[in-house]
């Protein structure tokens, strides 16, 4: 297998690769980590004429605690990631999804921003991202403008990104006290691309007992990550207990509306949202109670 | 405006130690890069789209699938591949060694990727875990061994490795 032919372009600063992109437009595909653009070029699947990798750009890389939100630089890798403290302390969703990406020499070079911008519906980033309610920094020589994760997201490898735009960073908003996480996932193999995945945040009454707010975020089970609203808002005033994760098991399989492939039936992903979603769920709750009693 | 970018370009890298200067066709991987260019076969192809991990090498230390990167993005970087694994032509590296008394190989396709990302591993993880080897190596697969074999020599080559630092 080998890449088609192209044109390779190593810009100095974001504003040159952003003339470069506003110049070329669809003909050009920014370089991040290149772990799903790479493997599109040698199976051929995308043929652009030039790439402009933005691999030597320190200004895109680096996380920080700024605005209520840990802003990763689109450039920062998984592995980096994995390993802050910042992310760790603040934002525990993360932390535990990113150890799900990949392979470790998958996560030494992949990208937060490529991963974003890529929008496998797989993928864990994304899902984490619509599960935190964060956003996206575009930017363009025509300006830069943040888009939520909802609207970021549209389908399958599709976003609200132009041509023009590059992915410069990505936001995940602090969660409040007395609100637990979880990220549980099924594949094939530890690393794989998930069957299905889920997010769940749980916020609970200042009883400790009741839930204020749940959310809950899928992947693998349709172009983009899904938010069960439905499920969310069924949760909403019930006690944090087992009967509660159970109805929304049934809730989330009604809710959502997977395909199925040579990986896993349709059925069987339905079935493991349900599964997934009502341990993590338990999970988020429980480390909901055991973070307020610290 | 006239076209950015080329489709050569001249890279200078330290592969096992030995600084290379090459005029490349930019689409060219870097684990072609290494094979055809540098002659160092010892890094192995198989699926060359990231998921069999056989052509894992060492960017920087790190590892990385040398099928999922192209060559000029290796310019000014280090590499390592299995043939800089050796302490020289008579003396195995300690896991070379354990792979080898503990049957960790059969056919061999996988094995310089197992090694390379085990170094990387092992470095950073001097006392592992047989669960936290068996993630390590999670992103390689092996079609020969069942990998019980890999594991116990991942295993044995840490305890030579801590021996050889005591």
């Amino acid at each position: 297998m080998k890449p088609p032919r192209f044109r390779y372009y190593v810009p100095h600063s974001v504003e040159e690769a952003l003339a470069v992109l506003a110049e070329a437009a669809e003909e050009a595909k920014p370089l991040a980590g290149g772990q799903s653009l790479i493997p599109m070029l040698n199976m051929r699947l995308v043929r652009p004429s030039l790439l402009v990798d933005l691999n030597g750009l320190q200004e895109l890389s680096g996380i920080e605690l700024s605005d209520g939100a840990i802003v990763v630089r689109a450039m920062t890798r998984h592995r980096a990631v994995e390993q802050s403290p910042v992310v760790a302390e603040h934002a525990p969703l993360l932390a535990e999804a990113i150890r799900w990406v990949g392979h470790l020499p998958i996560r030494t070079r992949g990208t937060i921003g490529g991963s974003v911008a890529h929008a496998d519906p797989a993928a864990e980033l994304p899902g984490v991202l619509v599960a935190l309610e964060g956003m996206v920094q575009l930017r363009s020589q025509r300006g830069h403008r943040l888009v939520s994760a909802e609207d970021f997201f549209i389908d399958l490898l599709t976003t609200a990104a132009e041509p023009d735009e590059l992915v410069t960073e990505v936001r995940f908003p602090l969660l409040p006290a007395g609100t637990g996480t979880a990220w549980l996932e099924v594949a094939r193999r530890h690393g794989d691309y998930a069957l299905v995945g889920v997010g769940a945040v749980v916020s609970l009454a200042e009883d400790f007992t009741t839930i204020a707010e749940a959310r809950v975020s899928l992947i693998g089970v349709g172009g983009r990550p899904v938010r069960a609203r439905l499920t969310e808002s069924a949760l909403r005033g019930q006690p944090a207990a087992a009967e509660s994760w159970r109805a929304a098991a049934a809730t989330v399989r009604r809710e959502i509306d997977p395909a199925g492939d040579i990986h896993a039936s349709a059925e069987y992903r339905r079935y493991v949202a349900g599964v997934l979603t009502e341990r993590a769920l338990a999970l988020a709750a429980e480390r909901a109670q055991e973070g307020a009693r610290r | 405006m006239t076209a950015v970018g080329t489709e050569r370009r001249t890279i200078r890298v330290v592969v096992n130690g030995v600084a290379y200067e090459r005029d490349v066709e930019v689409r060219l991987l870097l684990s072609d890069f290494l094979r055809h260019e540098l002659g160092l076969t010892g890094t192995h192809v198989g699926c060359e789209h990231g998921v069999c991990g056989a052509c894992t090498v060492l960017f920087d230390g790190e590892p990385v699938r040398s099928c999922l990167l192209i060559a000029v993005q290796a310019d000014g970087h280090v590499i390592e591949t299995v043939e800089g694994l050796a302490v020289d032509e008579t003396e195995l590296h300690p896991l070379q060694r354990a792979f080898w008394e503990k049957h960790g190989l059969q056919c061999g396709y996988c094995t310089p990727g197992m090694l390379m990302v085990l170094k990387a591993f092992l470095t950073e993880h001097p006392d592992p875990t047989e669960e936290e080897v068996r993630e390590a190596i999670s992103g390689n697969l092996c079609r020969c061994t069942g990998y019980q074999k890999i594991v116990e020599a991942a295993l044995y080559a840490a305890q030579l490795m801590r021996q050889s630092r005591e």
